[in-house]
């Protein structure tokens, strides 16, 4: 890589261990949610009189149009990548906010699909399943909603100064995250709902 | 890499579109085919495996920058970690359990 094709994002050393410890974080990430990955499957089975595992309360509707919602947002943050590296900053802003708007639909979703899960009387206290379930779903949402509030800040940031070194590295960080969230939704929608609805 | 970058994304165009399709694909092996259970849970989770790798490659560039083998090496390490934590509580609090 010689210096002239290299990305913004990388020019300085700072940007370059930002985006490797990034990457380290995103190791800690998967380990992270390994674990609750474990106890769900542990746990998936003990539903204690409550709801009998995910066919009794999955709608396989709303959980592909959160999954849509969700993988279109990723395509929209590549976008704005994408946009970023040609100095579009234009570009960039509009993606960044499908991106955000994406990311709020699927947020939307999963709140109305808590809620629906609590009417069938599926609470996080209701059983090892339930409670599995919940802080499984609950971490990824929580994860989504962090990084909402973020990128809506480096958006601030990007509008006052422009697409700089440490904007684009900021931003760049920003979108292995969203990335990241959408890599974890696959899993949850392979392993959970999916293996729900048909085991 | 950003000689390239003013041409049209193709690469996030047909990692996009591959996600799609594998999600839809899993679908309907899920609920309109008549494999076993078991089987079912091997293709999809082959699947997803096969869309997280999308994800990584055309959609983060794993193997961007100079750390780019460093980023490989970290990512995979993890894992392996997350197979063996999986795996290994699956294990332990099933089959080890009912041994006893």
């Amino acid at each position: 890589m010689t210096s002239h094709t290299t990305p913004l994002e990388y020019k300085s050393h700072q940007s370059q261990m930002n985006i490797l410890g990034f990457w380290v974080f995103l190791g800690a990430e998967i380990v992270l949610f390994a674990t609750l990955f474990a106890s769900y499957f542990v746990l998936e089975h003990n539903t204690a009189g409550g709801p009998g595992g995910g066919a009794d309360i999955f709608v396989l509707k709303d959980v592909l149009i959160e999954t849509f919602l969700l993988l279109t947002s990723s395509f929209t943050s590549g976008l704005a990548i994408h946009a970023m590296r040609n100095h579009d900053k234009k570009g960039l802003l509009l993606w960044m906010i499908a991106t955000l708007l994406l990311g709020a639909g699927f947020l939307f979703m999963e709140i109305n699909e808590f809620l629906h899960f609590i009417h069938e009387g599926a609470t996080i206290q209701t059983s090892g399943f339930t409670a599995g379930l919940f802080t499984l779903l609950g971490t990824h949402g929580a994860h989504v909603t962090f990084g909402i509030i973020w990128i809506s800040l480096l958006l601030v940031q990007l509008v006052r100064r422009g697409i700089t070194e440490k904007t684009s590295s900021k931003l760049f960080i920003a979108s292995l995250y969203w990335h990241f969230l959408d890599v974890v939704w696959i899993f949850i929608f392979t392993f959970v709902y999916l293996k729900g609805m048909v085991m | 890499m950003s000689a390239h970058t003013s041409r049209f994304p193709w690469n996030l165009l047909v990692g996009f579109v591959l996600s799609i399709a594998l999600t839809l694909l899993a679908v309907f092996v899920t609920f309109y085919t008549d494999f076993s259970s078991s089987v079912i849970l091997w293709i999809i989770g082959a699947f997803a495996i096969f869309q997280a790798i999308i994800q990584l490659f055309m959609f983060m560039h794993v193997t961007e920058g100079k750390e780019g083998i460093i980023n490989v090496i970290n990512i995979v390490n993890s894992m392996i970690l997350a197979l063996i934590i999986i795996f290994g509580t699956i294990w332990v609090l099933t089959s080890g359990h009912a041994a006893m």
